[in-house]
């Protein structure tokens, strides 16, 4: 290895390790190594030499790819796409919605784009980002958007909104399915694709941009500025929706993990009284020595576990999903009781049917949940009130009882006795907040009193959710 | 064992195991660097299969250690086999010497070799698959450690056994539990995803080639189309492959004849939950 492809070596890992992936210096000297056995001319070679060295953890690939396209460049021709020349032959799609100003540099790369979201070709892929980022990248291009300074690169996201392949969609929906009826599969199957390829075409502009900010402000500097959290850390209180798509697809793999691990701890250690019979009937086989003993399972004791949930807007989200998290939790709890509240009380338990399907449940819950009353507000302590009357026998001394809320009550009554009582009769009883700890008690939040009582436990993201679930589970 | 990753993706094209540039250097590298490799990735994206592949290509034995709870060193590395011992040592004669029998009942002869003893022992080329390592418990990951970083296995009878050829290793894991760091660490990693539809089609061609090109695309495609969606299991590629194999059964040979009414019919191959086919038929509004 020359000594230049060493020092570049060296700077990319030491910008993945400042980006938070432990590479460890046994990895390192791996990833040496594997660059010393492959060609380092080709490219997608290299990434995932360094890859399989490197990266241990799927969710740290994406990071990776970006760090990798910053410090090993592709070698990049300049856009095959002229000013406009007014001959460029415009290609037979319906009309797209354009802009009150006529762009037909942007024009051309849509139809660019168009038409490679229609067949798939890498190669149209290449140039349509090419070509955009060539077109919009820069601010100087001062056809919209403030003065910027001249040359810099502006956002990913303005490119892409400046291209705007989603309006695309319906034309060539109308291109790939013509002549088939619309509606039903064929339909959806196209739209898979075509979304797919936007996605494609989005994630190589991103790149595309990633790297001219490098370029310009050299590699150490760009990397240090992209932060975006993994799933399991994005926050459930600022999450935005395509976030929270992606962190409930999250919960059921989280929830098989969680399931097996509890599983296993409830098993281990778990041998019982010695089974004198058993033990000797094995010992038969070895000529009358019990080689090994044989021992009675143990019953597993499993707890109730209630579920009391804000479901107010400033926290439904997380109720929500922890909601969904103890239903799919539910084999490891002899039983799942769930509430729901606003001002007003009501039992969610009915939308949870064993083995029905949680967007359903997430759709009906939203729809049916009687939970708002006269002023719509979160009523901390009407909504307790509410639960002693009516599930008074609900909670037991084998019952774990769960609170999620933010704890907040528009500084309104808040029923500590009757929450302490309730309380007391439960074996535990635990309070989620999914607030910040530096945002308790602060405004309304009334965290401290509850504390007293449940201790309150910060909740904020799935990282924090799972680590509870386990201690829960115990 | 492979010349280069091109060699790799090659020879396992012809057992009929597509792979991608990730796939083909990872395997390359493993082979070279003489290192285990790490396979993670939902059930049935073929990561048993490559370890098949890999040894039907290079003309080694796959030996194979299904991992589960409550596997232990006795199961997989080696263990004494005490009935023999015992009948060795009542039908001793009366005037053996009690040192003599005790040398001889701790030798090969007495030994039960377990899959991980019999990969390193073995001198021929062997292809070593630990399956879903993440089933089993942490003191047998630990025991992996020993065996995986040095290829070696102290028996306290018989002294140290170091692997004369080393096998190639390939450990799979569903990610039900994150693996320890420091297995991590010793191992190459490849995490296989659901394919491309493009590569998908590749693969159920090779696969069942007397499907149609046309219906082959069709039902790739809605396959990946049933992965957007929120399912419990969303189709593997076993299920996709299992799929075309029913169409062709079913007399269905033209793009055309693959309609929303066949894949109702059919959707059974794919989806085994009952909560998954109300979704779908929903969703996809099929009749």
């Amino acid at each position: 290895m020359t000594a230049r492809l060493l020092d570049r070596h060296v700077s990319f890992v030491a910008a993945l390790r400042r980006r938070g992936l432990r590479v460890s210096i046994a990895e390192d000297l791996d990833a040496a190594r594997a660059m010393a056995s492959i060609e380092l001319i080709d490219r997608d070679q290299l990434r995932s030499a360094l890859a399989a060295t490197l990266v241990k953890r799927q969710a740290q690939r994406p990071l990776f790819d970006l760090i990798f396209d910053v410090y090993y460049p592709p070698v990049t021709g300049t856009s095959a796409l002229e000013p406009f020349d007014g001959v460029t032959p415009k290609r037979h799609l319906p009309p797209a919605p354009r802009d009150a100003i006529e762009d037909p540099v942007r024009d051309a790369i849509r139809d660019l784009l168009a038409e490679y979201l229609a067949s798939g070709d890498e190669q149209l892929l290449a140039q349509a980002v090419r070509d955009s980022i060539e077109a919009f990248g820069t601010e100087s291009h001062g056809r919209e958007g403030g003065p910027g300074m001249p040359g810099r690169a502006r956002s990913p996201r303005a490119i892409l909104a400046k291209v705007s392949a989603q309006t695309l969609m319906a034309g060539i929906l109308a291109q790939v399915l013509s002549g088939v009826e619309r509606g039903g599969v064929s339909e959806q199957r196209a739209r898979t694709m075509i979304n797919d390829r936007i996605r494609r075409f989005e994630d190589a502009v991103e790149a595309g941009i990633r790297r001219r900010v490098a370029e310009q402000t050299g590699v150490e500097i760009a990397v240090r500025d992209w932060s975006r959290p993994s799933v399991d850390e994005v926050p459930f209180l600022d999450a935005t929706r395509a976030d929270l798509a992606e962190v409930r697809r999250e919960i059921q793999p989280l929830a098989r993990r969680l399931a097996a691990k509890l599983a296993q701890d409830q098993r281990r250690g778990s041998r019982g009284q010695l089974d004198f019979r058993a033990t000797v009937r094995a010992s038969l086989s070895t000529g009358g020595v019990p080689m090994a003993t044989h021992h009675r399972p143990r019953r597993p004791h499993k707890t109730d576990l209630v579920v009391l949930c804000d479901l107010s807007d400033s926290v439904a989200s997380f109720a929500r999903f922890t909601l969904l998290l103890a239903y799919a939790l539910r084999e490891q709890f002899s039983r799942v009781r769930a509430f729901g509240f606003v001002d007003e009380l009501d039992e969610l338990t009915r939308f949870f049917t064993p083995g029905g399907d949680v967007v359903d449940a997430m759709t009906r819950l939203a729809a049916e949940a009687d939970v708002t009353g006269a002023t719509g507000r979160t009523d901390y302590g009407r909504a307790i009130e509410l639960f002693a009357q009516r599930f008074d026998d609900v909670v037991g001394p084998r019952t774990s009882l769960l609170v999620l809320g933010d704890a907040r009550s528009n500084y309104g009554y808040v029923a500590l006795p009757t929450l302490r009582r309730i309380a007391g009769k439960a074996k535990h009883a635990y309070w989620l907040n999914p607030e910040r700890r530096a945002m308790w008690n602060t405004g309304d939040s009334r965290a401290r009193d509850f504390d007293a009582i449940t201790p309150m436990v910060e909740c904020r993201n799935l990282a924090q959710l799972a680590e509870f679930a386990k201690q829960l589970g115990r | 064992m492979f010349d280069s990753p091109d060699h790799v993706a090659s020879a396992l094209a012809e057992v009929q195991y597509l792979t991608d540039t990730d796939t083909s250097t990872t395997v390359y590298l493993a082979a070279a660097l003489q290192r285990p490799l790490l396979v993670e990735g939902p059930a049935g994206v073929g990561k048993t299969e490559l370890a098949k592949a890999v040894a039907t290509a290079t003309g080694s034995e796959l030996i194979r250690l299904q991992c589960y709870e409550g596997l232990d060193e006795a199961r997989a590395l080696y263990e004494w086999n005490y009935r023999k011992q015992l009948l060795r040592i009542q039908a001793a004669p009366d005037d053996a010497r009690w040192d003599e029998t005790h040398d001889d009942i701790f030798t090969d002869e007495f030994l039960l070799t377990r899959p991980l003893l019999r990969a390193i022992r073995r001198d021929d080329p062997t292809v070593l698959l630990i399956d879903e390592a993440d089933k089993t418990d942490v003191e047998v990951e630990a025991l992996l450690l020993e065996v995986l970083s040095d290829f070696q296995v102290t028996i306290p009878e018989l002294g140290t056994v170091t692997a004369t050829r080393r096998p190639f290793v390939l450990v799979t894991s569903n990610a039900t539990r994150e693996l320890s760091e420091a297995l991590k660490r010793r191992c190459l990693y490849l995490y296989l995803d659901y394919p491309s539809p493009e590569r998908e089609r590749e693969i159920v061609g090779a696969q069942v080639p007397e499907l149609e090109l046309a219906l082959a695309e069709k039902l790739v495609r809605t396959a990946a189309l049933l992965r957007t969606l929120e399912l419990k299991k969303a189709p593997s590629v076993a299920e996709t492959i299992d799929w075309a194999r029913t169409l062709l059964a079913l007399g269905v040979t033209g793009a055309d004849d693959f309609d929303d009414e066949t894949i109702a019919r059919t959707l059974g191959v794919v989806l085994k939950h009952t909560a998954d086919h109300a979704r779908v038929r929903n969703e996809l509004r099929l009749p």
